[in-house]
Order: C-alpha cells, then sequence, then structure tokens
C-alpha cells in the first residue's frame, strides 16, 4: 500500500449531497452520546474496551460504526441496547438517559436470536404482545410488518424452515414492529454469503426509506458501510476510539451501480487507509519460512 | 451406483435398512447367548440333575448336584458294587431357559395367586404403576419450578442448589425406615422414596438445563420490552420446553430403578412383592418374566413419550435425530 498522502477526494460532496447533509444536522437528534467510558474485568487487569465514545444520531439518518475486529463495536452496541452498563458517560434517547434495555431501541444481533418455539408471525407480535396490545391488533400489524419484508407467505413457518437471510429479515421485522426510536443492528448480515448479503443490503435501504427510522448499523465490511451509510464512525482498536466521522459524499437513494462510482471508491478508499494503515501488516516471512518445508520435487504439475 | 457408508463411520448415521438390522441385532445378541447357555449340551451346564437315585441314598429324583459331587458318588456306589445313580447335565435353577420363561410371560398372568389374600400379577403390576406415578408427579411438582428458578435467577440457584447438591448423594433407601415411621406401612413411605430418589436429582439437572438456553433469547426479548415474569414465562420456559422434556424420560427411568427398594419397604408391594415370592418358591421362569415386564413397559413408555415428543415439539431439531 502506497497511498501515503492519504487521499482526500472524499472530503468532495456534490451541491445536492452538501445541502442533504445540511438538512441532515437539521433534524432532531434522536441518540447521543456522552463521553462514554467501558471497562472490562478481565482475568489480567482491567481492559479498557471503549474510551471517550461522543456522537449523535439525527432523526431518519443511517449511520455506520465500522472497526477492526475486537475495537468495541459491539459492546458499544450493547450498551446502548442496554444490555450492558457503561463505566462512565451517558446515553440519551431523545434528550433522555436510557438505562437498561427497552422496546424504544429496536435491535437485531448477527446471530440467529428469532424464538424457535414460535412462528414467524408470532415472532413479530412477540413486542407487541408485551407492550399490551390486544392480540387482534398485534396480528393484523405484524402482517403488515412481514409483509414489509415481503415474506407473507412464511407468516406460519417456524424459524428452522428459514434461510439466514430470511432469518434476519424478520429479526428486522419484529425489532421494527416495535416502532422504536432508532435500530441497532451489529453485523446483522455478518454470518451469510456474499450474493444474500448484498440482496439483504438492499432490502434494508430499501425499508428504510419507507419507514421513519433511524438505524445505527455495525459492520466490518468497508463495502457494505459505504453502500448505506448517511455517515461512518470509525473506530481504532485498543483502546476502542473515534477515529474519525465521515460523511459519505454518494447520493441518496442509493443503487448498487454506485458501487463503481469515484466518490464510492474514494470513501471506500478512505476507510482502507484508515482500518488498515500501511505497515500496520504483521510480518509474514515466518510463516513463509514454514511453507519451504513443504516438499518442493513434488510430482504435482501446474496446469498452466 | 451409489455408494454405501461403510458400517463403523464416525458419527454418521447408518441407512434406514441397516438401522433397523443393528437395532434387531441388539436384542438379538443377549437373547442368543442365552440360548446357546441354555441348549447348548456342555457349553456350560455345571450341575447334574437326578434322574435316578440308584443307591446313594441322600439323592432324590429332579434333584440338582454338583458335577463333582456326581461323580464322587458314582465312584464310591461302583467300588461298592451297589445300583449306579444316573442323571442329565443341568442348568442350575435360577437360569431357566428362554422357552420356560416365555410360557411363564402368559401363565403368571393367567396363574391363581397361591393365597385368596394375594393379588394376580396384573393388580401388582397397576401398584408398582401408581407408586412410581405419584411418586414422579409429587417430584416433578415440586422438583421443575425449582429447577428453571434456579437456572434463571443465580439469586436462586445459590439458595437451593448448594443443599441439593449435598442431600443428592444422602442414598434414598437409607430414609426407608424413617419413611415408614412417619407415615406408615403402606403406599405412602414408598412414594417418599421414588421422590426422594428423583427430587434432587431433578432440581439440578433442570436448573442446568435452564442454564444452557441461549442468553441471546434472553437479550433479544429484554430489547423486545420484556421483563422478569415474561422473561420466565415467555422466554425460558417455552425455551427449554424439549430439552426438559428429555430430562424428564430420563428421569422416569431413574425412578423405575427406586422402585424395587421402594416397595421392599414396610409391607412389600407391587411387582416386587411378586417377584420375592416366586423367588421364594424357586419359581425362577415367573422372576423373569417379571423382570423382561418391567422393561418392556420402561421401554414402551419411553417410545410413546419419545413419538409424543416430536409432536409436541415441532420446531425443535434435536429430536429428529432422536431414535425413536
Ligand atoms: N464480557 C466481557 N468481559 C471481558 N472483556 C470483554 C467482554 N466483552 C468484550 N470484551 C473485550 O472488549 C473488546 C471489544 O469487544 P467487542 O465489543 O466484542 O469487539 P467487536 O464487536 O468490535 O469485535 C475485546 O477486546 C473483548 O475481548
Ligand atoms: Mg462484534
Amino acid at each position: 500500500m502506497t497511498a501515503a498522502a492519504g487521499n482526500k477526494d472524499y472530503l468532495q460532496q456534490s451541491e445536492a449531497v452538501r445541502e442533504r447533509f445540511e438538512r441532515l444536522k437539521q433534524r432532531p437528534v434522536t441518540l447521543e452520546v456522552r463521553g462514554l467510558h467501558k471497562q472490562f474485568q478481565g482475568s489480567e487487569g482491567p481492559v479498557t474496551a471503549l474510551r471517550n465514545i461522543n456522537f449523535k444520531t439525527h432523526q431518519r439518518e443511517f449511520v455506520c460504526v465500522i472497526g477492526p475486529s475486537g475495537c468495541g463495536k459491539s459492546t458499544l452496541i450493547r450498551i446502548l441496547a442496554g444490555l450492558e452498563s457503561a463505566t462512565e458517560g451517558q446515553v440519551l434517547l431523545d434528550d433522555k438517559p436510557v438505562y437498561g434495555p427497552g422496546p424504544d431501541r429496536g435491535m437485531v444481533f448477527q446471530g440467529y436470536t428469532l424464538f424457535p418455539w414460535l412462528t414467524v408471525k408470532k415472532n413479530v407480535m412477540f413486542g407487541l404482545l408485551q407492550s399490551g396490545a390486544p392480540r387482534a391488533r398485534a396480528e393484523s400489524e405484524a402482517l403488515q410488518w412481514i409483509d414489509l419484508v415481503g415474506l407473507s407467505r412464511f407468516a406460519d413457518h417456524y424459524p428452522h424452515q428459514l434461510s439466514g437471510g430470511m432469518k434476519q429479515r424478520v429479526a428486522i421485522a419484529r425489532a421494527l414492529a416495535n416502532q422504536p426510536r432508532i435500530l441497532l443492528m451489529d453485523e446483522p448480515f455478518g454470518a451469510l454469503d456474499a450474493q444474500t448479503r448484498a440482496k439483504m443490503q438492499s432490502y434494508l435501504m430499501d425499508i428504510w426509506q419507507h419507514i421513519d427510522i433511524t438505524v445505527l448499523f455495525i459492520t466490518h465490511d468497508l463495502d457494505e458501510a459505504v453502500y448505506l451509510a448517511d455517515r461512518i464512525l470509525v473506530l481504532k482498536a485498543h483502546p476502542g476510539e473515534v477515529q474519525e466521522l465521515i460523511e459519505v459524499p454518494v447520493p441518496q437513494p442509493r443503487s448498487p451501480e454506485q458501487r463503481l462510482s469515484p466518490e464510492f471508491i474514494a470513501t471506500k478508499q478512505r476507510l482502507e487507509e484508515l482500518i488498515h494503515p500501511p505497515g500496520s501488516e504483521e510480518d509474514n516471512s515466518d510463516h513463509l519460512d514454514m511453507v519451504r518445508l513443504v516438499p518442493l520435487d513434488s510430482e504435482v504439475r501446474s496446469v498452466l | 451406483m451409489s455408494h454405501s457408508t461403510p458400517l463403523l463411520a464416525v458419527r454418521r448415521e447408518l441407512p434406514p435398512r441397516q438401522r433397523r438390522f443393528v437395532t434387531l441385532l441388539s436384542f438379538l445378541l443377549p437373547l442368543l447367548l442365552w440360548c446357546a447357555v441354555s441348549y447348548v449340551p456342555g457349553l456350560w451346564q455345571p450341575l447334574v440333575k437326578i434322574t435316578d437315585p440308584g443307591s446313594v441314598s441322600y439323592f432324590k429324583p429332579g434333584m440338582q448336584i454338583e458335577k463333582a459331587l456326581f461323580r464322587q458318588e458314582t465312584a464310591k456306589a461302583e467300588a461298592a458294587g451297589t445300583a449306579l445313580p444316573a442323571g442329565e447335565p443341568a442348568n442350575p435353577v435360577y437360569l431357566p431357559a428362554p422357552h420356560e420363561v416365555a410360557t411363564a410371560l402368559y401363565t403368571s398372568f393367567v396363574t391363581e395367586p397361591a393365597r385368596r389374600s394375594e393379588k394376580w400379577l396384573h393388580e401388582s403390576l397397576w401398584e408398582s404403576i401408581q407408586v412410581i406415578f405419584w411418586g414422579f408427579l409429587l417430584s416433578s411438582l415440586f422438583g421443575v419450578p425449582l429447577g428453571i428458578l434456579a437456572g434463571t435467577f443465580p439469586f436462586f440457584s445459590r439458595l437451593i442448589e448448594p443443599f441439593v447438591e449435598f442431600f443428592r448423594y444422602l442414598p434414598a433407601p437409607a430414609f426407608g425406615a424413617l419413611a415408614v415411621a412417619i407415615l406408615g406401612i403402606y403406599h405412602a413411605p414408598k412414594i417418599a422414596i421414588i421422590f426422594i430418589g428423583t427430587f434432587f436429582q431433578q432440581v439440578l439437572i433442570i436448573a442446568n438445563t435452564t442454564r444452557k438456553l441461549d442468553p441471546s433469547l434472553l437479550e433479544a426479548a429484554q430489547t423486545l420490552g420484556a421483563k422478569n415474569r415474561a422473561l420466565v414465562f415467555k422466554v425460558v420456559v417455552p425455551g427449554i420446553l424439549p430439552e426438559l422434556y428429555r430430562d424428564m424420560r430420563i428421569l422416569l427411568g431413574w425412578a423405575w430403578t427406586y422402585l424395587i427398594v421402594a416397595e421392599l419397604i414396610g409391607t412389600s408391594s407391587g411387582i416386587t412383592w411378586f417377584i420375592t415370592q416366586q423367588a421364594r418358591y424357586k419359581n425362577f421362569d415367573n422372576v423373569f418374566a417379571a423382570i423382561i415386564i418391567i422393561g418392556i413397559i420402561g421401554l414402551a413408555s419411553d417410545l410413546l413419550l419419545a413419538a409424543l415428543g416430536k409432536r409436541l415439539f415441532p420446531w425443535d431439531k434435536q429430536s429428529k435425530g432422536d431414535r425413536a
């Protein structure tokens, strides 16, 4: 990697994109994170997972959080969901501090967390019934959400009868059915194959454009982040800190063809620099020594 | 041409035909061994059954004696020139032949009890089944909720499990005398022994099963607005149900193993009474028949429960690989 100077092309915003960001920042703040610290008691003393995280999301904004594995992405989103408590700092939802999990923040996990004993419909009804909705209303609302993610035909199927992508679509419907203020997604497509993942990204874009929802989406896939996000929060590891907040210069609404546009590529390059800086690669020469132990005079001929 | 899987492949399920055949073999092999020992002359037959006592004063027809003794007495009679005893090789009475037991399986049900006050075999069996049923029901009534509580809340885990862990090492039969003193000599102390034998294991096993529930399901439910009560009744309980059901099947098997001890307490009753009674009369074919009946009832009820489980929990992936 020789782009030592670092490219600045990703900072170039077209007029339309710049205006969009102006408008976006005028919108009310849904989620605000202030001075967030998180320390774990590890076996070898305390480990700082997150240090001084600050950011805001605006209404109907799509924010991606990206960073290398182990930089504290999951820890961050679990604190936002209330599944983990912060060592220091505050999480504000509509200017009110939140403690503990609640239906105002929907969550989609990386692993499949549908209730295996409930059908698709009953999975989506779960949150509605918890909030005290009468059964008939919960059912009709659930069916609408299932329709939105295109799974009406599978409403009476059990999760084990669905593919990975379908399960995550149900999980999205289940989280949205509660009409949360923000949808938190922790590498939701991480376990899917590349094709399904691309399809799911389009689905998610589609859904997001049709309803009033703020999304905070965690990923370690650079392409996914650029394709989905209005803004990208880049974390670095050990300890997890905000490295940069990138405004993605690719115009909305997104389509898969934009992946080839210069602003898309420039943004992706920038992420590449931030996450895999030159010289950070591990020295591989030891492993190459090992390779030489393989007999070289083997009978196998190259096909070329 | 599809190539067949080898018979011995690590963790590879056999094709259906072979599977059925091997299952059959699992019963056939012990039966074959039993037949061989019973019917092949000289394979075991350590005794001689006297057919003609000859001049030996203490020999009686039908009596079974050691081979060595028989040879010794024959030699003595030969030396003295008196009538020789005659006999045929035989197995001990406590190992009846398969056809004798097969006959007994039928006759033990239709034979009138020796005394008017005594019970028919089916009545004895019914008594046993009732003892098991009440013992297991009472144990489950307390054991299942306590196990789920302990597996869900660390508070209850600390409160319940240490003592239960201690108590489960105390052998249930040791409480026999105590149970009789408190509960009298009829069914109650027997039910109590089944209870003691089952309950403590049940709490621990179910607590463990509950702890194995995927915690991310609980987290997902929390982000959907579920609080303590709903978490227990809408997530924990349905989430562990198939596994809980499997536990109960295993525990029910254990309850049966406590039956024999339980029924010896106070006035002996049920199938155990039948077995001890028949053993006293040296009707070992009836003893074997009764033991086999217990086995058949146990296996049949488990197969039935396994089949029922598949119907009850259609979402349960594990039950598909179940043996039944
Ligand atoms: N419960 C925990 N106890 C101790 N350390 C933890 C715990 N959870 C996460 N960590 C540590 O915090 C860091 C961040 O983890 P995580 O948030 O899962 O990273 P990411 O999701 O970005 O891969 C890691 O170094 C991990 O080992
Ligand atoms: Mg993670």
